[in-house]
Formats: C-alpha cells, sequence, structure tokens
C-alpha cells in the first residue's frame, strides 16, 4: 500500500452513532432482546482465603420465582476448562471447587423469573466458611514474591548502571507507590445467554468479539462454530472487558433452566469478578552529570498479583526508553497475595511506572538546579536506548514547547512554595507522556452497493472511542465517497475477525485493514473499467485511477462517476481484505478467529521503536491552612501521528489527561488489610473527578507524520493520554508546597 | 432488597394513631418513613435495611414543606426539599450558613429529591455498616463488634467516639443546626412534642443501633432556628477530597456577633468528624469576651479538638479540624 498519511489527517466529523447512543437506540449488550429470559444475580464470597464448608440455600430457594442456584455442589463437570487470567495464564477459579481464593469471589449464581427475586434470594443464601488467615497486600505476612520478565520482551538492561551511578556527581534515589484502582465502566459488567439447540449467542460487552467467541467454546466444551458473540456498542471498557469469571456460568444457567438468562453484575461485583489495575511499588535511581546528562537510570518494581497469576505489567519496559541514558539497569517482580487477578487498565504498564520516572526527573531537576522541561530536552533522544533503533517519530519536545506557550510556563518561579495566590500556594508542574505502538491484525468485507454507497463490515470493537466513526471516515476518504454513505458494521463475531480493542490498536488496527479492502475495490473497478469495451478509462494505465468525489479518475483528467463503474462489475461489487502487520504470520487474521491474539509492537519488530508522545502541564493549588488540592488548569500536548477524527480524539485525549488527574489525586480502591476485602467499592465512596475538579483542560494535538509507523503513520490515541499526569500533579504540589509526594493518591493530610 | 409493602401518610392524626413501629434508627425496625428516600432506598437495596413496611409521608409536604422567616427564628418544615432550602431568599441572606451547608451538600439531583427531616436522619457512610457481608458492625449487628476500629477509618468520627462505634455523622446542614441552637419539633403517638435539635441524636454509648431519642412513630415536622444577632455573620465551610459531591473530611460552622473586633457571642460546630452533630461550646466560651485574633482562633481550636481520640487512618483529622475552624472563624470575622 502506498498512502499519503496526511490524507487521513482528518477533519472533525460527529459521531456516526451519536444520535443512536443519545436517544436509546444504541443498543448495549444487556440492552438485547432475548424471548423469555431468566435472570441472575451473583453471591460472592465474604472471606479472602480459605474454603466454603457449605451452604444453606432453603431460605432462598424458597423466594417465588427462584428458579435455580449454581454452586460448586451442584455443577458437575459442566465448565471444561477454567478461564485464564488476562495474560492467558492460570488465574483463580470461581465455582469450580469450593476454594475461595478472594474476597468478592463468585461463589453462586441464582436464577430467577424476575431480577428483584433473583436479588432477594441472593441476600438469602447463607454460606458456611473454613476460613484461612488472608494475606491481602504488600508487607503483609504470608505474600510470595518472585522475580518476573517483562511481557514484550528481557527486562532492559545496558551498560553499568551500578557503576555510572556510584560514580555519579548528580543523584538521586527513591522509592514510590501507586495504588489499586478499577476501572469502573459506566455500563455495568452484564452477559446473557440464549441456546438454540447446541448453539450458543452470547451477548456481552468485549474488547475482543472472537476471543469471547473462543473463550466461551472452550470453557463450555462445545465447537467453536456453535458460538456467536454479539456486543454492538461497549460502554467504556479501558481493559476491563473481556476474559471474566462469569461469562460460562451463565450459559450453563441458561442451560439448566432451558431459557434465556441475563445477568447484570452489581458495581460492587464489578470490583472483585473483574481485573483491575494492582498496586505498586517503585525503586529508582537516577544519576547525571551536572549539565543534566543522565548517566544511569535503575528501575525496579513490585506488583501484586493473585496466588496463581504470573500476572504483571512491567512498565519499565517502556521507562528505559524514554530518555537518552548509557547505563540501564531494570527488573520486575511479582508479589503474590490473596486477591483477584489484576489485568490491564487504561495504560497498564504506563500509568503506575511513569508516575516513578517522572516523579524522579523532577526530583533529579531540583537537585541540578534545572527547569525540568529542559531537563528533558537535555535526554531527549531519536534513538531508543535500549535496542539502538530508531524511534519511528518523536515529537516529545515539540509537544513541551507548544504546552509549555499556552500554559504560560515562563512565569514559574522554580522555588518551591514561592507562588501564592491569596490564601492559595501555587505550583506547576510536568511530566512526559508515552505509549507504546500496538497493531495488530484485521479482516474487512467492502460492499459497494449499485448507488455508489459503501458497507463495510468488521468483528470490530465500539467501546465508545468512535471506532464506527473512524472506520467510516476512512473507507469515505478512500473511496471518495461522504461518510454520510458509508454503513460500518461491527460487534458481531459473524463478521470477519479483528485483533482486540487494546493497547491503543484500534485505530491503526482497523484503518489499515479498511485500507486494505477500498484498495481492492479500487483495483477491480480500475481494472474493469480500462479493460472495457468502451467507455472514459478505457486503455489507461489502472494503477492511474483513484477514486475520488464519487468518480473513477485518472491523474490525466479522464473520470467516470462510480455508480457507472460498478456497472461494469456487475452493479455491486463486494470484496475482501485482510492487513496483517510485518513481522506476523500470514494466517494471522485466521488464527484471531480462533480467539489468539497477536500483536505488532516494539518487542518483535525490528525496524524502530514506535511511540506516541505528549507533554502534561499542570497547575496545582493547595490552601495554605486546610491543604486541599484543587487543580485550576491543565495543558497537554500529544503528537500520535495521523489523526483520523479530531473531534474524537480530543476527547480521547481529554478524557485521558482527566482519568490521570484521578489517579494522581482520587482514585484508590481500599483494602481492609485484616480481612483483605475491599471496603469503597462504590462509586460514592471510589472518589472519580467531579465536573468542578477540571474546570479547565486545554488539549493540543500536534501534527506529526510518520512514515516508518505503518502505512497509514497512525499510531494510537486511546492511552497516551492518561500517562505521566499522576506525576504531574505530583511535582506541581512540591512546586507549591515543597513537600515531596511519592505515594498515590495524594490527599490533604499529606500536606497537613 | 425484601419484599415490602407501600402505603401513601393520610395526616399527622391518622399516623399517630397507628403508633408505627418505626424505631430509634435500629436496621430492623419493621416500620421505616420514607420522604426522598435517598439513603433508606439506598440501604434498603443493600439489605442493610430490611422494613417490611414503607409509609410514604411525602403527601404531608402541602402542610409541613414550607420555610417561613419570623422575627424570633426561621421555621422550616420537615418536608421541605434541601433545595428549596437552599435557594431562601430570607435563609440565604439572614442564616448563610444554613444556605451553604445545604447547597455544599450532595448533588443537584439528590438535594431535588432529599428532604430537610431526611437529611438530619441521614445514615452513616462507614462502609462496614453499608455491607452486610462484613459481620462486624454494632450498628447494624448488636454486639457484633466494629470493623472500623482496626480497619479502613480514613473517614471515621474522632469526636463523640467510644469503641463501639466510630462511625460519622455525614451530613453538613445538622453541624450548623447543632451550633445554631436549633430546635426540633415532633409528632407522635404521644402527640407533638419540641426538643433541642443537640438532644435528637444519641451518643453511641455501647449501643450505637440505638441512634436517635425519637420515639416510636414519631417523625420530625419542622425544624426551628432561634433568631440571634449571630446568624448574618454566619458560614459553613466544607473541606473534601473533591470539589463537589463529596462528603467532608473537615468541616466547620461558624456564626459570630462582633463588637468591633471583640466576640460578643459565637457558636461553632463541626463536621466531617463527630459521631454526631458536634457543637464545640467550650471553644465558643474560651473566645467570648476576647478579641478574634489568629492566635485566640487557634487556643480555641485547640480546645475544640481536644478530647478527639483517633484510630490510625482518621489520625490527621484532629489536626484538620483546627485548621479548619481557624480558617472558619477568620473568614467569618472578614464577612
Amino acid at each position: 500500500m502506498n498512502y499519503d498519511p496526511q490524507s487521513l489527517l482528518g477533519q472533525a466529523t460527529p459521531r456516526v452513532d451519536g444520535v443512536a447512543k443519545v436517544t436509546g437506540a444504541a443498543r448495549y449488550a444487556a440492552d438485547e432482546v432475548v424471548a423469555n429470559p431468566a435472570y441472575a444475580y451473583l453471591v460472592t464470597s465474604a472471606i479472602a482465603r480459605g474454603r466454603i464448608a457449605g451452604f444453606r440455600l432453603e431460605q432462598a430457594m424458597a423466594v417465588p420465582g427462584v428458579l435455580d442456584i449454581l454452586t460448586h455442589e451442584n455443577v458437575g463437570d459442566a465448565l471444561k476448562q477454567s478461564p485464564p487470567g488476562p495474560d492467558g495464564k492460570p488465574s483463580t477459579t470461581t465455582l469450580e471447587s469450593e476454594r475461595i481464593w478472594h474476597d468478592g469471589q463468585i461463589i453462586a449464581v441464582v436464577v430467577a423469573d424476575t431480577f428483584e427475586a433473583a436479588r432477594e434470594a441472593a441476600h438469602k443464601v447463607e454460606v458456611d466458611y473454613a476460613e484461612e488467615r488472608p494475606a491481602g497486600t504488600f508487607g503483609d505476612e504470608g505474600t510470595q514474591t518472585e522475580p518476573a520478565e517483562a511481557p514484550f520482551g528481557p527486562n532492559p538492561e545496558v551498560g553499568d548502571a551500578a557503576g555510572a551511578f556510584a560514580a555519579a556527581p548528580v543523584k538521586v534515589e527513591a522509592r514510590y507507590a501507586t495504588p489499586t484502582q478499577h476501572h469502573n465502566p459506566l455500563e455495568l459488567f452484564s452477559t446473557t445467554c440464549a441456546w438454540e439447540g447446541s448453539k450458543l449467542t452470547v451477548y456481552e460487552p468485549t474488547q475482543f468479539m472472537h476471543g469471547t467467541k473462543a473463550r466461551m467454546a472452550s470453557q463450555l466444551g462445545l465447537d467453536i462454530q456453535d458460538v456467536r458473540a454479539v456486543s454492538r456498542y461497549v460502554g467504556g471498557a479501558f481493559g476491563s472487558k473481556g476474559v471474566n469469571g462469569r461469562a460460562a456460568w451463565v450459559a450453563i444457567a441458561a442451560r439448566r433452566v432451558g431459557r434465556p438468562v441475563k445477568l447484570v453484575a452489581t458495581r460492587a461485583d464489578g470490583f472483585t469478578t473483574n481485573s483491575y489495575r494492582a498496586e505498586t511499588l517503585q525503586h529508582v535511581r537516577l544519576s547525571a552529570e551536572r549539565d543534566g546528562r543522565l548517566t544511569s537510570f535503575f528501575h525496579e518494581g513490585w506488583e501484586l498479583s493473585s496466588r496463581p497469576s504470573p500476572y504483571c505489567v512491567a512498565g519499565t519496559e517502556q521507562t528505559a526508553r524514554m530518555y537518552a541514558c548509557p547505563n540501564i539497569l531494570t527488573r520486575v517482580n511479582v508479589v503474590h497475595a490473596d486477591r483477584n487477578t489484576p489485568g490491564y487498565m487504561r495504560a497498564p504498564a504506563e500509568t503506575p511506572y511513569m508516575f516513578a520516572l517522572e516523579s524522579a526527573m523532577d526530583e533529579l531537576s531540583y537537585a541540578l538546579g534545572m527547569d525540568p522541561i529542559e531537563l528533558r530536552r537535555v535526554n531527549d533522544t531519536q534513538i531508543d536506548p535500549v535496542s539502538g533503533r530508531p524511534f519511528s517519530s518523536r515529537s516529545l519536545m515539540p509537544c513541551f514547547d507548544a504546552a509549555a506557550v499556552r500554559f504560560g510556563w515562563q512565569r514559574r518561579d522554580p522555588q518551591p512554595g514561592s507562588m501564592r495566590d491569596g490564601e492559595w500556594l501555587v505550583g506547576y508542574g510536568c511530566a512526559t507522556a508515552c505509549y507504546p505502538v500496538f497493531t495488530g491484525p484485521a479482516g474487512a468485507r467492502l460492499t459497494l452497493m449499485p448507488d455508489g454507497r459503501a458497507q463495510v463490515a468488521m468483528a470490530g470493537h465500539e467501546l465508545g472511542t468512535g471506532a464506527y466513526t473512524a472506520v467510516a471516515i476512512t473507507a469515505a476518504r478512500l473511496l471518495g465517497i461522504d461518510v454520510d454513505d458509508v454503513t460500518v458494521s461491527m460487534g458481531d463475531s459473524d463478521l470477519p475477525p479483528v485483533i482486540v480493542a487494546g493497547g491503543s490498536s484500534n485505530a491503526a488496527s482497523t484503518a489499515l485493514a479498511t485500507a486494505k479492502v477500498c484498495e481492492e475495490a479500487r483495483r477491480r473497478l480500475a481494472a474493469a473499467a480500462v479493460t472495457a469495451a468502451d467507455g472514459p478509462l478505457r486503455g489507461l494505465d489502472p494503477d492511474a485511477l483513484v477514486l475520488v468525489e464519487g468518480r473513477l479518475r485518472h491523474d490525466g483528467g479522464a473520470e467516470e462517476p462510480i455508480r457507472d463503474a460498478l456497472v461494469r462489475v456487475g452493479g455491486r461489487l463486494e470484496v475482501y481484505a485482510e492487513h496483517v502487520p510485518d513481522g506476523l504470520p500470514r494466517g494471522a487474521v485466521a488464527a484471531l478467529g480462533d480467539g489468539q491474539l497477536l500483536f505488532q509492537h516494539n518487542g518483535n519488530r525490528s525496524d524502530v521503536t514506535a511511540f506516541a508522545f505528549g507533554a502534561q502541564l499542570v497547575e496545582v493549588r493547595v490552601h495554605r491552612r486546610t491543604r486541599e488540592i484543587r487543580v485550576p488548569r491543565v495543558v497537554s500536548a500529544f503528537a500520535a501521528g495521523t489523526i483520523i477524527n479530531p473531534m474524537a480524539a480530543r476527547s480521547q485525549f481529554m478524557g485521558g489527561a482527566i482519568w490521570g488527574l484521578a489517579s494522581a489525586l482520587h482514585e484508590a480502591t481500599e483494602l481492609d488489610h485484616g480481612a483483605a476485602r475491599y471496603v469503597n467499592k462504590n462509586l460514592a465512596d471510589y472518589m472519580i473527578p467531579v465536573n468542578a475538579d477540571v474546570p479547565s483542560v486545554d488539549i493540543i494535538i500536534l501534527p506529526e507524520k510518520d512514515e516508518r509507523v505503518n502505512a497509514l503513520g497512525i499510531k494510537g490515541i486511546g492511552e497516551v493520554g492518561i500517562v505521566g499526569m499522576n506525576a504531574a500533579v505530583a511535582n506541581a504540589v512540591f512546586h507549591a508546597t515543597g513537600k515531596r509526594l511519592r505515594e498515590l493518591p495524594i490527599r490533604a493530610e499529606r500536606l497537613l | 432488597m425484601r419484599p415490602f409493602t407501600y402505603e401513601r401518610a393520610d395526616g399527622l392524626a391518622e399516623l399517630a394513631r397507628r403508633a408505627l413501629q418505626t424505631g430509634q434508627g435500629q436496621v430492623d425496625a419493621e416500620v421505616q418513613f420514607l420522604a426522598g428516600g435517598t439513603s433508606l432506598i439506598d440501604l434498603m437495596k443493600l439489605d442493610v435495611l430490611r422494613p417490611r413496611s414503607l409509609v410514604d409521608i411525602t403527601p404531608l409536604a402541602a402542610e409541613h414543606g414550607t420555610v417561613e422567616l419570623r422575627p424570633d427564628g426561621l421555621r422550616i418544615g420537615a418536608l421541605a426539599s434541601m433545595a428549596s432550602v437552599a435557594v431562601h431568599p430570607g435563609v440565604v441572606e439572614q442564616y448563610p450558613a444554613i444556605a451553604e451547608s445545604l447547597r455544599l451538600a450532595a448533588s443537584a439531583q439528590l438535594r431535588n429529591m432529599a428532604t430537610i427531616g431526611g437529611n438530619l436522619l441521614q445514615r452513616t457512610r462507614c462502609p462496614y455498616f453499608r455491607d452486610p457481608s462484613w459481620t462486624a458492625c454494632n450498628k447494624r449487628l448488636p454486639g457484633s463488634g466494629c470493623a472500623a476500629l482496626d480497619g479502613i477509618n480514613r473517614n471515621h468520627a474522632v469526636l463523640g467516639v467510644d469503641t463501639s462505634c466510630i462511625a460519622q455523622y455525614p451530613g453538613d446542614l445538622g453541624v450548623v443546626l447543632a451550633a445554631l441552637d436549633a430546635q426540633v419539633e415532633l409528632a407522635g403517638p404521644r402527640g407533638a412534642r419540641r426538643v433541642p435539635f443537640s438532644t435528637l441524636h444519641r451518643p453511641p454509648g455501647g449501643q450505637p443501633h440505638v441512634e436517635t431519642t425519637l420515639l416510636p412513630g414519631e417523625l420530625i415536622t419542622e425544624v426551628a432556628v432561634p433568631a440571634g444577632a449571630w446568624t448574618r455573620r454566619s458560614l459553613y465551610l466544607k473541606i473534601r477530597d473533591r470539589a463537589s459531591y463529596e462528603f467532608a473530611i473537615a468541616s466547620a460552622a461558624v456564626a459570630l456577633d462582633l463588637d468591633g473586633e471583640t466576640v460578643r457571642s459565637v457558636r461553632l460546630g463541626i463536621g466531617g468528624m463527630a459521631y454526631r452533630p458536634w457543637r464545640a461550646a467550650e471553644a465558643e466560651a474560651a473566645l467570648t469576651g476576647k478579641p478574634l485574633t489568629e492566635a485566640n482562633a487557634e487556643a480555641a481550636a485547640e480546645i475544640a479538638l481536644r478530647d478527639a481520640v483517633t484510630n490510625g487512618h482518621n489520625a490527621y483529622k484532629p489536626e484538620l479540624g483546627r485548621r479548619t475552624l481557624v480558617r472558619a472563624l477568620l473568614q467569618a470575622r472578614a464577612m
């Protein structure tokens, strides 16, 4: 393919599905209508470690309308395979046995004629436990620590970090901590299962249509062809909507009661029956010459996981690549405790690990007496210091410069505690944002209708990110028709497989497949036009024909309407194409169809290292007496290659920046240490910012042309926006107060 | 949630005759009065409250839902919505602390639904109370213990607590009413009576499941706030983790009557850290007759928090409480 990436640099385009969403016409998984559904409600464990000694179900079964209660005592071998963790490796179980791995584990499923009856009965299920003393998190007796390898390659190591640190004239060393956090998408976790003979349809919000299909087949022992997954709209996912412990039980329940079963888990269930961002501890050493050039970087992380799961995110893979540095050493450890298995949550690796690096960089800037933006400039590089490969493009300093001008960074007095506004201490802080580029395989089917309108179909995922619109824009551009003349179908495993909507890969993966299928359509129309017995394009070079303005046009000026061109191929043209990123096997799309995950990423590409970058600048205010912390202003600049839809992109970046702010000041899932149980499993006590907390978020999108990252120059924008903001806020708090806080979230009591 | 019957109240006389067993805050009370429902229904869904019968008293709003400004004080019908009282011109002008405490509470949607009487009886946000899967909660299961003592207690009370319960009173208005010597008008099977608001909520006293001094079948019909030279120079300062829609981690109600720089009379309430609506009477006495300087404010704050008892995560509260009180006093001085 040879496209000009700039051709996609889009106009702001309203969502093609916007009206459906705001009017309620869009059907989310739990909105799908099935005939005569029964309703399920989960019973979850009230202890974190031990066994179920027995159930007392009499009261619950006596609730009018109750049809069935599934427990480990009565499900037999209905489950053929336990769901794995998010990394595909072993994880905790649910109804497979009497074993309790963690607080809030699914231990029974109540099914009833109505949701209300199911809930009442679930409240009446009595459980006898044989409880054992749990270990909930770092420092608790009974946790087990083991060294781990980073997921996408060996732990980065270059030169002699210890020796360089010892010899350096300027150095900082510090330990950082980040808390447990939960995704809390507005749409609750739900599963609806309907059987038709041996065929199962599962309606479930998912980030990977074919993963859900394959997972249900393997867990239930079904032929994969007998499972269909449907998920037309997802009300936010952020990494949480994939493999889970509930779905198979809903299917089993539906088979047992002989009718479709619908489960919408509660908000509290969402905290313990799905994944989360695990807490981390981190140790950083940074050293530099007096001019600011880094001489060594050491970064070690400890991440919490469940007993059986080795899942870790190892953000050291990213922090090691951020700045020019000749000596690098990284390590990562998994700490096993009596908790459920964590998983991907928006910028899983970067959010916690960049907090440590970018805080340490700020600390180093004070040790050097250097402006923190200038410190990053001194250490900026176009070469990945770990692999020695070039960055595909890196506009980090242009981001800082654009944001600094808009922010008024030059007004910053570097002295901590020096800036005031009345009763409020004022601080400015900054940090680098980054996110690596992932691109996956995807198939796409395109139908050009006789009237010139187009239909694109692929098992893509609309998570609220604007996926339908992005594909429509891409197809419209490449077919030379209006966005309104493109219809996009997604969210159904009967459509061609698409890589998981994760790793910010959705836009690139779907746009590349869309481009490929559009090119195939152009090629067929061109071939027919130039070989036709008559017509304006007869005999011309087919490669010199383009689709533009509803026409097939030769660069010499000859053209015909696309409708006429379509007549030559039978009036209607249907084409299928697949895009497989370089380095992945030819059959990658078929493998996706079997539920396999295949990505092109920095760990398996040999040409370049690819990241999106950004700069986060914030103003923080701390009341001089009562110490509450407010953030009146955020200015963030990002460069992420081709931007398909600037309107959606701005929202993505803004949402990310706000979430980053939340990760600095608000979000934390609180664990009762003695019980190893969460206590704030609701959206009142699990704090997220409200509108009053984010009065001004100014987003700058820098143009960036990247001809190496992929054929369309798309890097992905879903996650970079959150990264670094937690450090920027912490750095601004230090600037305002002179107090360095290395543990999140930052709350007033830490500043008293 | 468990099945329950629902009926609408006809009038106070009818309610009094029926002598409903509404209890004194016990979670197993068989009958509950339903007003805005913002706390009650929530706790029923969580299976904490399990009434067999709800009696909807909102039909009484026409008679008991108005705000009246009189020369001798303010009368607020118990069924007035929080939103309507917050914007009442007389309240805003004459009792700004009341308006502010309401404006800063909850969200606009909740303030539209919630009533003044219900707000005063709002249940604690203690997570161990709100989740029946925790087995140690003296407020929910008398004699079972208190999981919060050694648990997550960052926003638990430090004033008015004992080892049976450290749950925090979450409300804002109640803090102002405690400071302003408010009284509540009650109606019930034994007739109407008027009691000081400060006696409505009971101290834990080893029996935290008994929350109020209301008699079975009794309900609040009106709140009366006496007039005074201090009400116009009054404010409510709320410190919280986010800028809106959040409970206080510390708050202060201040009403001040100054003679030049000298305190003629002062009323102080403390929130976000007390078991029940809390008045700092000794601190008031320490300030009275003295110039309202920063040093005198700090000395009074010291007195107000000297009996605080902390339990770990809430160890910051006494210091934050002192600072909040000082800031509120100095802000009131500048009004």
